[in-house]
């Protein structure tokens, strides 16, 4: 400890020690989006390697993202008539589950799906890669870790969030389709026409796109970032691959609501 | 006119090189020269400097103080692009292989052609296949690393270290953790490969017998310094007190056994029962 730290309190030097430690550590992420950014040109001009990645991040992803998505359809359906029906406005149940998936759940739950499923695997292999020394070896190939293991995998990463919250609004529409038309006894007509009049194409699902590729750089910046700025050991890379869960759920949370914010005088 | 090797000519110098992790100095000065052609080996206890002084040579650290030199270039001085240039001139033998898991043997070894070349794929395959006949490891080619050995994952790493027949090859602790028969394979692979590839081969280590068998010039490094060198003969011979412990592995010496704290005595309470 330094002398001018000798008179802090504990409890403030901790939280200080605490600040400057994010501050540092978004400093070095934003230098590592940046570096990615411009060590890109090989996952272009070699798109079979962005291809791979999406095939790991994004195919492997599909069964979780198609079953939740289900799911969330058939809790939607059912909640949502429940509440309906006491208005008599059960005929909007397609309209409530469309909205309710492509604005909102449809991006944030794909995004928190995704960071357990992708973002952990993507930590993991990159800190392994890093405890096994098999980035430096790469380096010493000559040939850029960061052009060649980490930028095909962010973009992997931010083409495929998208296209799975496409998948997960989509499945869930059916699954609330199952539930209020198949089960319960909704009018079909009603189901489809009120979504189809109430959903705008750029209002609601260009903003929810949108919202999954902000999410999609995000969570995968981050599971990439952890990774590679691991502590090259067991414990180091089980302790990135918490953090990549736990910061990223955040940041999406933290983030949709300052979209959403942006977005509702659209609405 | 013959070819021949011009032994005086370094390939690699450095000089007085200081390099500390954070707070720890772990080069304090240091000065060694690296003739081309020959195979030199730095050796000393864990923990003295000798990895380091690899990825210093590599590019991958930067000196704090004093400069080290490959080929006429200063690598700490050089550019993203000029490093990568004088990097695919180097091949690295990491301690544990350091193939990527996800790659088959051959996988492995073709990378640094792929990724550095436009050959078509019949010849990759063909020097492939030349550089793993080298290693004894041609029939191995389709096997994941994690179905292959220690010493075979060692091999394979060297058959990838020479695919681009560098300069320079550098070997991090090659023969850790081997059984006898893989050990005698790996050292006679590097000598026999700088040889054949007119290379010069840095080899950091601890193993005595096996390096002094193989080995034209040999550094001993403690506490981030030199404190002897000399050939292999000069170096068995030698009556400095560290190489005398390191050559015939003596538990104490000026390496010391303990760890330095406080003294034993005081430390299990016999002074103040003793009082």
């Amino acid at each position: 400890m330094n002398a001018a730290a000798k008179g802090i309190p504990d409890g403030l030097r901790v939280l200080g020690g605490w600040a400057i430690n994010s501050v540092r550590r978004l400093g070095l992420a934003s230098r590592f989006l940046w570096a990615t950014l411009i060590q890109s040109g090989t996952s272009f001009r070699r798109f079979k390697l962005v291809t791979r990645e999406m095939y790991f991040v994004g195919v492997y992803s599909l069964i979780i993202i198609i079953v939740s998505g289900l799911f969330v359809g058939f809790v939607l359906g059912l909640q949502g008539y429940n509440t309906l029906q006491k208005y008599a406005s059960e005929q909007a149940l397609g309209l409530l589950v469309a909205l309710s998936l492509v604005r909102e759940l449809g991006p944030v739950v794909t995004a928190l799906l995704f960071a357990g499923r992708a973002g952990t695997a993507l930590t993991a292999e990159i800190g392994l890669m890093k405890a096994t020394e098999q980035l430096s070896a790469m380096e010493m190939m000559a040939v850029d870790p960061i052009a060649r293991v980490v930028a095909p995998r962010f973009w992997a990463g931010v083409i495929s969030m998208p296209i799975l919250a496409a998948i997960f609004s989509i499945v869930g529409v059916f699954g609330g389709y199952f539930v209020g038309v198949v089960l319960i006894g909704v009018d079909e007509g009603a189901f489809w026409a009120q979504m189809q009049a109430g959903v705008d194409i750029f209002d609601d699902v260009l903003n929810g796109e949108i919202k999954s590729l902000v999410f999609g750089v995000t969570v995968t910046l981050i599971a990439l970032f952890e990774g590679y700025d691991c502590y090259p050991t067991a414990e180091g890379v089980s302790s990135a691959t918490t953090r990549t869960v736990v910061i990223s759920s955040l940041a999406v949370l933290a983030l949709d609501f300052v979209m959403t914010a942006f977005m509702v005088g659209g609405w | 006119m013959p070819f021949t090797i011009v032994p005086t000519v370094n390939l690699v110098e450095i000089n007085n090189v200081n390099f500390a992790y954070n707070d720890r100095p772990v080069l304090k000065g240091m000065n060694m020269q690296i003739a081309k052609g020959r195979v030199v080996s730095i050796m000393g206890g864990s923990g003295c400097g000798k990895t380091t002084l690899l990825r210093l040579i590599g590019g991958q650290l930067q000196p704090a103080v004093g400069s080290v030199k490959v080929a006429g270039e200063i690598i700490h001085e050089l550019g993203h692009d000029e490093l990568y240039r004088m990097r695919r001139r180097m091949g690295m033998l990491f301690q544990f292989g350091a193939l990527f898991t996800d790659l088959s043997v051959f996988d492995n070894v073709a990378f640094p052609l792929r990724e550095h070349t436009d050959l078509p794929e019949t010849l990759i395959h063909d020097l492939v296949l030349m550089k793993l006949h080298a290693v004894g490891l041609r029939g191995a080619r389709h096997l994941m690393p994690s179905a292959i050995s220690g010493g075979m994952s060692r091999r394979v790493a060297l058959a990838r270290a020479i695919a681009l027949d560098p300069m320079l090859i550098m070997y991090d602790e090659p023969f850790a953790g081997l059984d006898p028969i893989s050990l005698g394979v790996i050292a006679n692979l590097i000598r026999r490969l700088n040889d054949a590839l007119g290379a010069t081969s840095i080899i950091v280590t601890h193993d005595v017998e096996e390096t002094l068998a193989i080995v034209d010039y040999i550094y001993f490094v403690s506490e981030g310094v030199v404190v002897a060198q000399g050939t292999p003969d000069e170096i068995r011979a030698s009556k400095l007190p560290f190489v005398h412990q390191f050559v015939h592995a003596e538990m104490d010496g000026p390496v010391p056994f303990h760890y330095s704290g406080e003294p034993y005595a005081r430390d299990i309470g016999l002074d103040e029962r003793g009082s």
